[in-house]
This record gives C-alpha cells, structure tokens and sequence, in this order.
C-alpha cells in the first residue's frame, strides 16, 4: 500500500494536461514590474531610483526584518519608476519598474549550464547565501527560506522532507523541474540538509508522476543515498506541509504547532531548485517555472519566467485569452487565488496561470445541508466544516474556537465535496480570520 | 473590458449533487422494487405510484404555497421517502394507506421541521410506525408471495417469521418445530418466499442495493455494519443459551426488516449522526434496541422503533462525539 496522509482528503481530476510540454525559456518582455511584497512578512525597501541602471541579480530591495526577504531584478536596464502598482487582486504594493535593456547580468553570477556538485560552503555561510539570494518558498505560502532552515532555540530538525507532491489539480512545474533537472533538486535538497544538520532527507512523489519518481529514484540509488524517494497515494492536499509530513513520517504536527515540533522541515522542489542555484551558482532568486493551462488553451506551457512579466504579456504569448474563458487563477484550482487584474506581475512563487471556462469553475446555487457528513470525512484537519459555516454565520465566535476553526488550512475538499453547493470555506476563512486576530489580541499569560 | 469571475477558492467542485446521490439511492432501491412488483403485480406498482406521487405533491404544494418558496421536489428526496414508505408496506394494503403514510411522512414529520435536512426522525420510519399503532390490521395482513405469474394461485395470507416465532413459542413449541411447520429455511428469506413487507421479501435484493450504494460512495458501511454485528452477536449469545426458544443470527438478520432498516432507513443523511464514531455507537444503539423489543417487547420486529429512539438522540451524539481531530493539542505556555 502506496503512504499518504491519515485522515481526510478528495480525489479531484489531476487534469495535468501540461505535463508533457518541456521548460521554454519565456522571452524578456520590454517592461518589469518587480513587487516589494513577494513573500511573507515585512514589505523589501527599494534600494534604487528612478533612472537608475540595473543589471540582471542586482538587489534593488533589501529585506525589512527577520521575516522579509531581498528582492533582486530579473533584467538588465533602467528603473522606470519605484511607485505603488496593482497586484492581481487590484490592491496597491510598492514596486520598482524596470525599462528592460538588453540581459546583462552580475559577474558574480556562475551561468555556465555545468552541475556543481561539491557543497564548499558551511552550514551559516548556506543559510546567508539563501538569505542572501532573496530565497523564499516556492509552495505558494513564500515563507522566506532562511527562516525556516533556521529552527528555534530547543527546536532541532531531524529530516528533511523535499515536497514534490504537486497535488493541486493542472499544476505540473514541479514535475517539470524534477524531470529534467532532478540532480540540482537533490542538490538543493542536500545543502539544506548540511544546512540543518540532519542526515536523513525524504522527496514525497505522488504516484500520478512516474516519470519523475523513476528520475529521482535513479539518483538517490547511487550518488543521493540519504534521500529517501516516497512514492504517494495520490490524494489531495498531500502537498499540504502538514499532510506531507503525516504521510512520509506517519508523525502528525500539534494543533496550533509547527512542522518543527515532529522533527521535520518541509522545502518545497520548486525552492530546492533555487537554493541550488543560489549556493552552487551563486544565482539570486529571480525567476521560475510557470504553467501555463487550460483545456480551452491550444497549447499548453511550462515556461521559465522572469519575476515581473505581467500576466497580460504571458497570455499574449500563448495566443490571448479564449473568449470562453471565465475565470483566471495564479495558482491551482483548489487554492489559488483569482486574477482580477490582468496587469499584475508574477512574483517569485508564482506557480501558474491556469484558466478556466464558466462551466469548469460554476458556482453552483446553494441548497440545504443534507447533513450527509462528506466534508466531516472530507476535512485532512479532521474539523467539522458543515458546523464551523454555521456558527461563523450565525458569528458565535467562542464556539469557532472550541471547535477550532484555527486548525483550518484552506485546503478546499469540505466545499469541493459538499452536494448542496455550500460555500463552506468562504465562511468558515472569515471566522478563522476573526478567531485568529481575537486569540492574538488576548494578553499574553 | 473583459469581466472575469473573481471569488475564493476552491475554484473546481466535485459536481456531487443532492438530486444525484437521491438518484442513486432510488436506483439501489430499485432490485427491491422489481422483486415486490415480481411477486406482487399491480398492487405492488399501484402502491409504489401512489406513495411517491404523493409525497412528491405534498411536498411541492407545501413549499409552493405554505412556504411560498421555489419547491425543491427535483432533488428527488421525496421520492426516496415514498418509494420508502411503499416498501415498508403489505403488498395488499389499501392504497389510500400510502396516502396517510405520505401525510405523515411529508407533512408532518418532514416539513414542520423545514423540510429535507431538518427532520430529526426519519420520514419513512415514522409514516411505518405511525400506520402500525393506527392500522394494526391492514399492517400486518402480510401476503405469502406467490407469483404474479401464475394467477391461478391464490395468494397466501400469513405471519411473517418473527410472529410465526412468537406465536408458536407462545404455544410452547421449539424453535426447530416452528421453522419446520411453516417450512421456514434461508433460501427462502434470501429470494423473497416469505410473508412481510413488499421491501423486505428478499434479503438480496437489499444487499445489492448495498453493495451499490458502498460501490457510489453514497453511504459508508459503518452503520449497517454495526446494526448487523450486533444484531448478530447479541441474538447469538441468547441463542448458545437456548436454541429452543431463540432463534440463530442468520435468521434474525434476514428477517424482521432488519436488512431495509439497517441498509436504507438507518443510513439516512439527515437523521444519522455526522462523525465516523457517532456512526458506530448510533448502529449498536440500533443494534441492541431491536434485539431487546424482538425478544422483550410486544412486537415481534422492533427494527423501526429502534431506529426512531436512536434518531432522537443524534442530535446528542453530533455535539458530544467529535471527529478525530488532526495532532495533539499543545499546551501553550
């Protein structure tokens, strides 16, 4: 019996449609909008003006505290304009606007295509240099990297778990990566090892992905010992920090802890790729792959993007938005986030673009609660979604708490399961929310 | 400007539907219904027709023009209820019982409450129970069946086993005598040669029924799973006691409605409890319950009185008997 998570879980249509489409090199566009705000945590301050020339891995952002993270350009040019820009909600965050000028980037920089496989580098000077190189998780969350390789005091890892679940439905990037450069994943994955001091590493694969369990189990046979493949049962949210920990380690993360307290740090394959990059290559995190899909697309993509192409230049590349398109996610289909502005930029984790037709993302009239308890058996958290929309109607804010609302990871199944079209999860984030900024408000003991 | 869909995630639904899993359900319940119109001709086709239809119009007319809502009858709920409430009655009753069943089912026990999802007892059940006290009769002129296609056999009217059970231990006769006298055997109860209820009359069809509805994910096995176990186990201990007086398990588990019960009537979205382990202590309850009326109680069956005690207290069992929740509470400093 293949491993997966213990408890919850839906099985929605992978719909990989782009696994086969190989990493294209997107091209420039003529304008960069580079976002301050690309990660988790406190907004990177602009280290540069308008007017001035910048070249490709220059930092143009510093980080603003421990929770932040650097900010470098993905071309060589002139900034245009360090001014607020609308991201993909619409909602203002500072950027620097780049005019691009040819693609010269910093000497520093190793862009030989060769694999460098001796780790020279010590366990501080690793966590610098991703600190350095503005690394953050490319998982979707962008919780900056050096932070989460950098336990607590009293805290101490034991494994080192590379996610290459992938589980979101469309979303075929990470298999990409582990396919055609499965080394400098492992690579990545054994620097943050030495990093963290732990000597055991794991890559959970879900089993819908052979091609990339084959590729990376050819490797850690022979020269990647200490990293274990984990084939998973596919189920969704596998990928989700929590359930992946469960289902490699069977060790299951407190309510209300952190994946540190099992013993694990969770790196996803996407960022594995850019830390290798970053200490073996000496390369700041500036781009990444995208894929680009939809069954109403003509053709489906995985491109290398540049962070801070905007999503319009992206789609006209791949010949336009079809007319029957009615929705346009960054991200999968279970928890990405719907584009409102086509203007936006990508930033570091952007995943994807996948685009949906009306029937494909119809919201369904919502009807009475059979009681039918599918989004009971449904929730990976093993909360009770069909009560926790009721009391967060009905605002009974303690109740939420006892029933802890706070444990939900807004992963989904309860909605995607739910026959009576119940918005489940639109209500029960808002109580989380309201939960969540009570709890913190309480004074400290 | 192109207009986009912007609205949270999940952006993809599994496209289950109340109307389809109801479809479904009237699909499992579909080998029953041929084995009752098999056996029982018109008056079989004829209650089925007039149960559903009235419990569909009772619906539609009460959420038409009392509720002055959009009716909801196409999510085919009241369908199940009266193909239900047609199953649970005597191939001959009269057909304006199914009509006080559907009264009962509909209008008092289902929409009082608001209607599908806020009942706290299940419709059918209580349309059962409600015609039993009342029409104890008609309710019990249970019909051997012969076939439909060999009229020149005059139906039989008899007990069904339960009762032939109790009545022939009443008269101080073994088990082994009662079963032999009325030529009772396990094959008979399995392809449907026995007196009872139109849905009762043959085990597999019900157990084709749930294998389908475990095969569509419909239901899960837990409750009748647990119904059966300890129907079993607890028959089973008063059976190693003394074989002449108590029946053996597979006896009790193949007759007395306990398989139409436990598959059909128990499994119930609305009036079973939500979480696995409510699921598990509301069939034992079931379970024990039935066994106790069988063998202590005035009516020789006992399965829907069972069901309906159990049904009142799962709003109980919801609210005590959490889920397991994903990792340990941490105490925070």
């Amino acid at each position: 019996m293949r491993r997966t998570f213990s408890m919850g879980g839906v099985h929605p249509n992978d719909c990989k449609i782009s696994a086969d489409s190989a990493i294209e090199i997107f091209p420039l566009p003529q304008r960069m909008y580079i976002s301050m705000s690309q990660h988790l945590g406190a907004p990177a301050k602009p280290l540069v003006q308008r007017g001035d020339k910048v070249k490709t891995g220059q930092m143009i952002g510093a980080s603003a505290g421990f929770i932040s993270a650097n900010i470098h350009s993905s071309v060589s040019g002139t900034v245009a304009a360090v001014e607020p820009y609308a991201d993909l909600a619409g909602n203002p965050v500072m950027h620097v606007v780049i005019d691009v000028e040819g693609d010269e980037w910093e000497e520093s920089i190793d862009r030989t295509p060769d694999t460098v496989r001796e780790i020279t580098l010590g366990p501080a000077e690793i966590i610098k240099r991703i600190a350095d190189c503005g690394i953050v998780g490319m998982g979707g969350a962008s919780f900056p990297t050096h932070v989460k390789l950098s336990p607590p005091p009293g805290k101490k890892a034991e494994f080192l778990i590379i996610n290459g679940a992938e589980c979101e439905p469309y979303l075929t990037s990470d298999y990409r990566l582990m396919v055609e450069h499965p080394e400098e994943v492992l690579l990545g994955a054994r620097i943050m090892m030495k990093a963290l001091g732990v000597t055991k590493g794991y890559i959970g694969i879900e089993d819908n992905k052979p091609a990339a369990i084959e590729a990376m189990r050819k490797l850690t046979s022979s020269a990647y010992t200490e990293i274990e493949v984990v084939p998973l049962k596919k189920k969704y949210p596998q990928g989700g920090e929590k359930q992946l920990i469960d289902a490699v380690t069977g060790r299951k993360v407190p309510s209300m802890g952190l994946p540190i307290d099992t013993g694990v740090v969770v790196q996803n394959v996407g960022t594995s790729f850019a830390v290798y990059e970053a200490v073996q290559k000496n390369k700041p995190l500036f781009e990444g792959v995208m894929t680009i899909t939809g069954r109403c697309l003509p053709a489906q993509h995985n491109f290398l993007v540049r962070t801070g192409t905007t999503f319009d230049r992206i789609l006209e590349h791949v010949g336009g938005v079809p007319q029957n398109v009615a929705k346009i996610i960054s991200g999968g289909p279970m928890m990405g986030k719907a584009v409102s502005n086509l203007s936006a930029a990508t930033v570091k984790s952007s995943s994807s673009l996948l685009l949906l037709t009306e029937d494909q993302t119809l919201r369904r009239a919502e009807s009475e609660c059979i009681r039918c308890g599918k989004c009971v058996q449904a929730c990976p958290m093993g909360l009770e979604p069909y009560l926790l929309n009721k009391l967060s109607r009905a605002g009974r804010m303690e109740d939420l708490e006892d029933h802890k609302v706070y444990d939900c990871i807004e992963c989904g199944c309860c909605m995607f399961t739910c026959p009576a079209n119940i918005p489940l999860l639109d209500y029960i984030r808002t109580g989380k929310a309201d939960v969540m900024r009570i709890m913190r408000s309480r004074p400290k003991k | 400007m192109r207009k986009l869909i912007v609205s949270p995630a999940p952006h993809v639904h599994g496209n289950e539907s109340t109307r389809k899993i109801m479809l479904d359900v009237i699909i499992a319940l579909a080998p029953s219904m041929l084995v009752a119109v098999y056996f029982f001709g018109l008056s079989a086709i004829m209650l089925l027709a007039v149960s559903v239809a009235a419990c569909v119009g009772l619906e539609y007319l009460i959420q038409k023009y009392m509720f002055k809502k959009q009716p909801t009858v196409s999510d085919l709920s009241a369908v199940v209820t009266g193909v239900l409430i047609a199953l649970n009655l005597p191939p001959t009753a009269p057909w304006w019982i199914a009509v006080i069943g559907a009264v009962m089912a509909i209008g008092v026990i289902k929409m009082t409450f608001g209607g599908l999802g806020h009942n706290i007892f299940n419709p059918a059940i209580v349309a059962r129970v409600f015609l039993l006290i009342s029409f104890p009769v008609i309710m019990t002129d249970w019909t051997i069946p012969t076939s439909w296609f060999r009229p020149g056999v005059d139906a039989v009217t008899g007990a069904t086993p339960l009762a032939l059970i109790n009545e022939g231990l009443a008269q101080g006769q073994t088990v082994e005598q009662i079963l032999a006298q009325h030529d009772l055997s396990y094959g008979q109860m399995l392809f449907a040669r026995v007196g009872g209820s139109a849905g009762e009359a043959s085990a597999l069809a019900l157990i084709i029924g749930f294998i389908y509805l475990l095969v569509r994910r419909v239901i899960r096995p837990h409750i009748p799973v647990t119904i059966i176990l300890t129907v079993a186990v607890m028959t089973g201990i008063f059976w190693l006691i003394d074989p002449t007086r108590y029946t053996d398990p597979l006896f009790n588990i193949l007759t007395g409605g306990l398989l139409l019960g436990s598959i059909f009537m128990a499994t119930d979205y609305v009036t079973s409890p939500m979480a696995t382990k409510g699921m598990v202590i509301y069939g034992i309850g079931i379970g024990v319950i039935t066994v106790l009326i069988r063998y202590f109680g005035a009516y020789p069956e006992g399965v829907s009185f069972a069901i309906l005690i159990m049904n009142s207290i799962v709003p109980l069992l919801n609210k005590y008997i959490k889920p397991a929740r994903f990792g340990k509470e941490v105490k925070h400093a």
